[in-house]
């Protein structure tokens, strides 16, 4: 039986699954991090944004994201900032 | 100009000092003038994994602390003779280590050679990012294997973040050394490939270092595997991943034993 159901049931083999797991869960670290590394950065980087914008317009927290992508190239900074409606249509002199 | 490597790899036991004396030993018998220095505090094995446990007298914390000089603590191999070794203290902790006295050692050491290999502590703690700090260049040793790659990509961000090159602006060269790679198991898909490996951690590939004998072998009596078995296939990975250090161009791949027929016949060998 086992040795059918070894021909017939093509597994997935273990190497794929763990490279399947493993970038699951580094994309997943890469962004939200740990306390170390990039993280760091980003929360830096997280908590200046903050200030330059807060100098002009109230933004929440959760308004302001920040990613970091390491590619085989280059990294790539995402900073992505939802600035409040009634804003939006106004220059900020 | 010297240059500074850091061998490391956050996880413990994938072969990171073995790396050191194996790609050091490598370096040196290119003619470079090389040191490589021991970073583990409290747990050295670098003097041990070369050979020369028994003529450690001051070591790198005495130096740090200005408790001896550089040229007292240095150990030149008895084999090799531009080949020097740096060893940690052993009933010291890595506390002892200020980043200033670090700093200054490193200088020191910059002018006295070619290459300066650091062999980092595991984890990703003070002792590792000392180990890296002063890094030009470093090597990432990876097991293919799920937890090891998962602490390469860890150490690869701190490399990004927390070494002096990072807080310049600058960028620390990370080179991919794949150890314990077993060829046969990778075929049969029960392995992380290289290509595998290679697409998670997207960094260049220094070299392949199969599984063998000859490491644990080497290590037994003392001495670099590019030094005791320099024909082992795992001592080829290392003087070619030597070479591309120094910067050659040469293609890496997947290192296999061509035996003969009374080879394979009497398979064992010494």
């Amino acid at each position: 039986m086992s040795f059918l159901s070894n021909i017939f049931a093509r597994r997935q083999q273990s190497s794929s699954v763990a490279k399947d797991r493993l970038q699951i869960l580094l994309a997943h670290e890469r962004s939200a991090g740990g306390e170390a590394g990039e993280s760091d950065l980003i929360r830096q980087l997280h908590k200046e944004i903050m200030e330059v914008i807060a100098r002009h317009v109230a933004v929440d927290q959760d308004k302001v994201q920040i990613k970091v992508d390491r590619g085989s190239g280059c990294s790539m900074l995402e900073i992505d900032v939802e600035v409040p409606q009634e804003l939006s249509g106004k220059r900020v002199s | 100009m010297a240059k500074v490597l850091v061998v490391t790899s956050g996880k413990g036991g994938v072969g990171k000092t073995t790396s050191t004396a194996a790609l050091g030993a490598a370096l040196a018998q290119s003619g470079q003038n090389v040191v490589v220095v021991d970073f583990d505090v409290g747990l050295r094995n670098l003097d041990l994994v070369m050979g020369a446990e028994r003529r450690v007298v001051f070591d790198l914390i005495n130096v740090v602390q200005g408790d001896a000089r550089l040229s007292q603590a240095l150990i030149r191999d008895k084999r090799c003779e531009t080949l020097s070794i740096l060893p940690a203290s052993q009933t010291r902790d890595k506390d002892a280590l200020t980043s200033e006295g670090v700093a200054r050692v490193m200088d020191e050491l910059r002018e006295k050679f070619d290459w300066v290999i650091c062999d980092s502590p595991a984890g990703i703690e003070r002792g590792a990012q000392l180990a890296m700090y002063h890094a030009d260049t470093a090597v990432i040793v990876t097991n293919p294997e799920v937890s090891s790659v998962r602490d390469s990509d860890r150490i690869i961000g701190l490399l990004d973040s927390k070494t002096k090159k990072a807080e310049q602006g600058e960028k620390v060269d990370k080179h991919l050394l794949l150890t314990r790679y077993d060829p046969a198991r990778a075929a049969r898909k029960e392995m992380l490939s290289v290509e595998d490996v290679l697409e998670i951690l997207s960094i260049p590939l220094l070299g392949i270092v199969p599984e063998s004998e000859d490491v644990l072998k080497s290590s037994n009596v003392g001495a670099p595997v590019t030094l005791a078995a320099p024909t082992s296939l795992p001592a080829r990975a290392y003087f070619e991943a030597a070479r591309r250090l120094s910067g050659e161009k040469l293609e890496v791949s997947v290192p296999v034993e061509k035996r003969g027929f009374f080879d394979w016949l009497f398979k064992r060998d010494a």
